[in-house]
């Protein structure tokens, strides 16, 4: 294909994006973290946590034992004798032990993972429950994707600690203590030979285990990079094709691609280092085994030497050596990731949400809805001042619109009314409460706040409008559908109210997710209402319906409008107009265009703006 | 082997890896069975015949041989992954283009998740079985062979009674595979319902905290959660009462060779070096056999993958290049006549019989409720669909006529949904033409009002937009979707309702600088305000797809139609407000 590149420099388009790249830096390990995580283990320190510890010890014991009876009972006594009745005995024993073995098998497996799930099912819920405790601030400085990978895949790299991690553990630290001491009392000469391949292991299980987790800890850092431009190179497919991108994306692509490819390579020849490895210390072992253990032999059990049985045995159990030695040294990558997610974690459980609720905390049964701010600063940060020195009143059942350009506070007034942050200086009261010391959820269940930008949950059209108040039945939700003028679309579609609809699919227009959050809003029955008018892609027939539902909504409510529509601000029974977190001035319409001040040169320059286009 | 074969060219060309790869595992298949046989020599020949001199030429030799298998076995893991590796980096290329050529029509009815997902794990799945799928199949075919090889040559009857318990292990593996693998399914899907649970939540936590709803999402989460663990255990549950069994079945099998193969010892039938070799080879085939469920279950998954794979390959491209297409830059001339278009086969037309012309410089309004057509005629213009009837022309040319670059290149597109890439402003300024130079992006940004707030950012043009540009108000992301389409320099410049989310003075600053850049152009406008398109020259009113009313501004707000009942509904706030001031 011929590329147009008669201008283009060659190379700008493959860098031309940038995805965050989470930092490869393993976490310490920390005991205090530690103990705080395996707290959640406490509720079954009396239950499955010793049972399946127990069921561990069983089948645990049985490995232990059964190389032991082949070598010493079975070929030094049995067969070295010829007694047919020794091993017939011999063989039941161990068949029995087996079956034991059998049946710890099955509830370790079992317990465990009941352990593991109840304690990853606890956390999960405590984050969860915590996070929706949290303050608005906290949301506005994280995006969504980076709390749900939190509640998501950091706790589910837990999972695998808390199911079989601690028991394995505790298992093989058993196993590996046991085959060293019944190595050294069968034969302490030998077990002190073979023991010369332990450092060995241990070296390679951490030095080389750890270069290898390092070059898979780049892959994943290569990935995450591919994955992040994948899904937006999905998301912006559009974009890209208009401006006939495609090419020079592809060609990025590539590079990323080969990156990824690279940093894999890379992994994969290390990775593949490790068994042979292991497997050559083993064979030292085994070759230490043949030649020291045949010497011993020779001298004879009675010259300080060892039985064939013995021998067997001690084959058996060098085989036995790999296993636990491996994983612990998974295991210890396993708490160096536990590490890292769980000091994600914590880092959220022990966010305080800023908005705190008193004990005593007055709780509204019957709110009028009399709002005054007194003297109110607000700053976001410490740079940005939003609200500064705002005195206002609004009195119960009035409706009052809030006028100003983007910026000059109007929002966070609105925020301040539902205590969703509290004021850095002064006070808000409703019915001269403070909000600092009202309960929140009597607050809240009194104020309804209408989003510019509707919020669909997947699920029906009937479960959304009801999130306003779950316990109302279908008539009432209905009812309220009807009143606002939303009956009318919802009809229309294929399953009227139990249509399914979601959050990113095209079901529904903007207006008309204007109209069910209206009616979601009037089914909650609010004393406050507070309505963010929405000026995005609403055509002017559906608009007329929401002004129309509107009035419907805003009857025996104290209402506060952020309002650009000169016909909802018109009627208003006070205008406040807002500057840089000042009120300018405040009135009603005719009172303000009457004063000739920053209300009427506002109304003014939007109708010569109307003109002049 | 179909779905195999139609992936080939992503892997053949590759297979000296893979040959390679399974020529070291044969050696490494042998080696291991060695293990066994040098124990039993060991006993055998040194020990009970006491001939230690032999001792070093043993351990040279098993020193030797496991040094080849050290070798043999990083070739045979190496090789293989390779394999995989690579087929899969020539497949995501592959993927990766034919994604950035699939039509408008495609992504309509694709989901983003569901195609991240076939590029990611179904991807991961079809290089996990090319790297070790197949040749761990070979493997276990390979090492129960062997194994029963020795087992046979060193007693038959041994090998006949160890051996009897196998079926019974066999139809354990198969009835474990089965329960097993559908039970795994459902721990994904509760799994991706909880994450969808937890993504809606957060999504739209201004609104549960607006409602005061924090306890019901909590209940609502509960009930999520409570599902996935009760499906985990539901899984361990049938691995716990499959896999001690299997194990037992295995333990049954060594007890059986010990009370047998005592005997047999005891009986001179056999050595005692070939009992003890028996312990190890019994797992040699054992361990494998548990695995061949597993192996084959990685083989149909991955079947299923690449059959995913392959319905994004070979998905229709309705918009293709034509045989000789024009390349010679547009002048921007746009004719429509008696355009129908139809998004699906049975659905209604969404444009019917649509004619205009529009000839450089031109400024063309359209307007109508949602769904009346307005998007769907100027993205037939760039051909992002096309029609099933009628012609679209650019300079008196079917605009199909034309090579897809130098069409869309001289085209400024601003669509409805202003996105922007993860990377800096300046960047996603550049994005339609790479290599500009930086006065030129300034430019462009200062006729979309776009200069002043980024400058006022502190990193100014070089501030990085997270993903999604998240951290810049709505008004904000359009301008610099604007400037994004100035920058291009087009001759057609399209606007898809492009300043809704900016406020009223700032639309109107735009609105000024656009007639600027509009000047010898043939402009698009898509708007809901009057204000925004009544300078146009011709303003079609849309209604199902229809145009029910045309000419300019002057003529239709006295024509009695939508488009005045629309003027009047956005004037009337002027005439009362206007009324009182004059009384």
């Amino acid at each position: 294909m011929a590329k147009d590149k008669s201008k283009e420099s060659p190379s700008r388009h493959l860098q031309r994006f940038h995805y965050t790249q989470e930092q490869a830096i393993e976490k310490p390990f920390n005991w205090k973290q530690m103990w705080r995580l395996l707290a959640y283990l406490k509720p079954y320190a009396k239950t499955y946590l010793p049972a399946a510890i127990i069921a561990m010890f069983i089948s645990t014991a049985v490995r232990l034992i059964v190389p032991i009876l082949i070598g010493k009972v079975a070929i030094d006594v049995a067969i070295s004798e010829q007694n047919v009745t020794l091993l017939t005995y011999l063989v039941v024993v161990i068949g029995i032990l087996y079956l034991l073995s059998y049946a710890g098998n099955v509830f370790r497996i079992k317990w465990v993972n009941i352990l593991g799930q109840n304690v990853i099912y606890d956390i999960r819920q405590h984050l969860f429950s915590h996070v929706q405790r949290l303050s608005h601030r906290f949301f506005d400085s994280r995006s969504a994707g980076s709390i749900l990978v939190r509640i998501m895949n950091d706790i589910n790299s837990l999972q695998e600690l808390f199911t079989n991690g601690i028991i394995n553990l505790l298992m093989d630290i058993v196993t590996l203590v046991g085959i060293i001491v019944i190595l050294f009392v069968l034969s302490p000469k030998l077990a002190l030979a073979i023991m010369v391949i332990l450092p060995l292991m241990f070296y390679l299980t951490t030095k080389l285990r750890r270069t290898i987790r390092r070059s898979w800890q780049q892959v994943r850092i290569q990935q995450s990079r591919m994955n992040s431009h994948l899904n937006e190179g999905l998301q912006g497919i559009r974009i890209t094709q208009s401006f006939s991108q495609e090419q020079e994306n592809s060609e990025y692509f590539h590079g990323v691609n080969k990156d990824n490819f690279n940093s894999w390579k890379e992994a994969t020849k290390k990775s593949a280092m490790f068994r042979p490895f292991v497997e050559m210390s083993n064979a030292i072992g085994t070759v230490i085994l043949i030649s020291y253990g045949a010497y011993l032999i020779l001298l004879g059990e009675n010259n300080g030497g060892i039985a064939i049985g013995t021998f067997v045995s001690f084959a058996f159990f060098v085989g036995m050596f790999w296993e636990p030695i491996s994983r612990l040294g998974q295991m210890y990558n396993q708490m160096l990731m536990a590490m890292a997610a769980s000091e994600r974690i914590f880092e959220f459980l022990d966010e305080r949400p800023n908005v705190q609720e008193k004990s005593d905390a007055h709780v509204f049964k019957d709110m009028k809805g009399e709002i005054v701010f007194d003297k109110v600063h607000f700053y976001y940060d410490k740079d940005r001042i939003a609200l500064n020195d705002i005195s206002l009143t609004i009195h119960a059942g009035q409706t009052v619109a809030l006028v100003g350009h983007t910026g000059s506070g109007k929002t966070t007034i609105a925020n301040l009314i539902s205590r969703f942050y509290d004021p850095t200086k002064g006070k808000v009261t409703i019915d001269n409460y403070d909000l600092r010391e009202v309960q929140l959820d009597s607050l809240r269940q009194s104020i309804s706040v209408v989003l510019q930008d509707t919020f669909i949950f997947s699920g029906t059209i009937m479960e959304n409008i009801r999130f306003g108040r779950p316990d109302a039945s279908d008539e009432e939700v209905i009812r309220a559908a009807e009143v606002v003028g939303a009956d009318e679309f919802i009809k229309r579609m294929a399953n009227s109210y139990e249509t399914e609809v979601e959050e990113r699919g095209n079901i529904l227009s903007a207006g008309e997710r204007q109209l069910l959050s209206f009616a979601r809003a009037l089914l909650a029955n609010p004393k406050i209402l507070i309505l963010d008018e929405a000026t995005a892609s609403i055509d002017t027939e559906t608009e007329v319906k929401i002004q129309a539902a509107l009035a419907k909504l805003l009857k025996g409510r104290t209402a506060i409008m952020i309002a650009h529509r000169l016909s909802t601000i018109r009627k208003a029974d006070n205008i406040f107009v807002l500057e840089n977190g000042h009120i300018l001035e405040s009135g009603n319409h005719d009172n303000l265009m009457k004063q000739g001040g920053e209300y009427y040169h506002l109304v003014k320059a939007q109708f010569q703006m109307l003109d002049a286009i | 082997m179909d779905t195999f074969k139609k992936l080939k060219q992503y892997y053949w060309p590759y297979r000296k890896h893979f040959l390679l790869s399974v020529f070291f595992l044969f050696f490494v298949t042998v080696i291991t069975v060695v293990y066994p046989i040098i124990l039993q020599q060991t006993i055998d020949r040194v020990v009970l015949m006491d001939r230690y001199e032999l001792i070093p030429y043993i351990s040279a030799i098993f020193l030797l041989l496991m040094t080849v298998k050290g070798f043999a076995t990083f070739y045979h893991q190496y090789l293989g992954d390779l394999f995989g590796i690579t087929a899969v980096y020539k497949l995501r290329d592959g993927l990766y283009q034919k994604l950035q050529r699939l039509s408008f029509t495609y992504y309509d009815n694709a989901k983003t998740g569901d195609i991240m997902s076939r590029l990611t794990a179904d991807v991961e799945g079809f290089r996990f079985f090319l790297s070790f799928g197949f040749s761990e199949l070979l493997r276990i075919v390979l090492l129960i062979t062997i194994s029963l090889g020795v087992m046979f040559y060193y007693s038959v009857p041994l090998a006949l009674v160890t051996m009897a318990a196998m079926p019974f292990l066999a139809i354990v593996v198969y009835q474990f595979d089965k329960r097993v693998h559908s039970a795994f399914r459902l721990i994904r899907k509760s799994y991706g319902n909880l994450n969808t649970r937890v993504q809606e939540n957060i999504s739209g936590m201004h609104t549960v905290k607006s409602l005061s709803r924090e306890g019901f999402e909590i209940g609502r989460f509960a009930d999520r959660n409570d599902s996935y663990r009760q499906n985990y255990l539901h899984t361990s549950f049938i691995w716990s009462k499959y896999f001690p069994l299997m194990e037992f079945i295995g333990n049954f099998c060594a007890a059986a060779l010990l009370a047998y193969g005592g005997f047999l010892v005891i009986d001179g039938q056999l050595s005692l070096g070939a009992l003890i070799a028996f312990f190890s080879l019994v797992w040699y085939i054992m361990g494998p056999l548990m695995n061949l469920g597993f192996v084959v279950n990685q083989f149909s998954q991955a079947k299923a993958s690449a059959e995913r794979l392959l319905e994004i390959l070979e998905a229709e491209e309705d918009i293709t290049e034509s045989e000789h297409p024009i390349r010679e830059p547009i002048h921007g001339h746009v004719t429509f006549r008696n355009v129908t278009l139809t998004y699906a086969d049975d659905d209604d037309a969404a444009l019917k019989k649509i004619s205009f012309d529009a000839p450089p410089g031109k400024v063309i309004g359209l307007i109508g409720s949602t769904g009346s057509g307005k998007t769907s005629i100027t993205q037939l213009i760039t051909r992002f669909y096309e029609p099933i009837s009628g012609d679209v022309l650019i300079d008196q040319k079917s605009v199909s006529d034309y090579y897809l670059k130098s069409l869309r290149k001289e085209i400024g597109f601003v669509l409805q949904e202003p996105f922007l890439f993860s990377t800096t402003i300046r960047e996603n300024i550049a994005y339609g033409s790479p290599g500009v130079e930086d006065e030129q992006i300034i430019d462009a940004a200062k006729r979309a009002q776009a200069h002043d707030f980024i400058m006022k950012m502190p990193q100014g043009y070089d501030t990085m937009l997270g993903e999604r540009g998240m951290g810049l108000s709505g008004g904000q992301k359009q301008r610099i979707a604007i400037a994004r389409a100035i920058c291009i320099n087009p001759k057609i410049l399209i606007l898809d309702d492009a300043t809704s989310a900016v406020d009223m003075e700032t639309e109107f600053r735009i609105q000024k600088a656009l007639q600027e850049v509009m000047k010898g152009r043939t402009s698009f406008i898509i708007a809901h305000r009057i204000a925004s398109l009544k300078h146009a020259d011709e303003i079609l009113v849309l209604e199902g797809g229809k145009v029910v009313e045309r000419g300019n501004h002057d003529f239709l707000i006295k024509n009695q139609g939508p488009y005045q009942r629309i003027y009047d509904i956005q004037y009337q706030d002027r005439e009362e407000v206007m009324k009182r001031q004059h009384a």
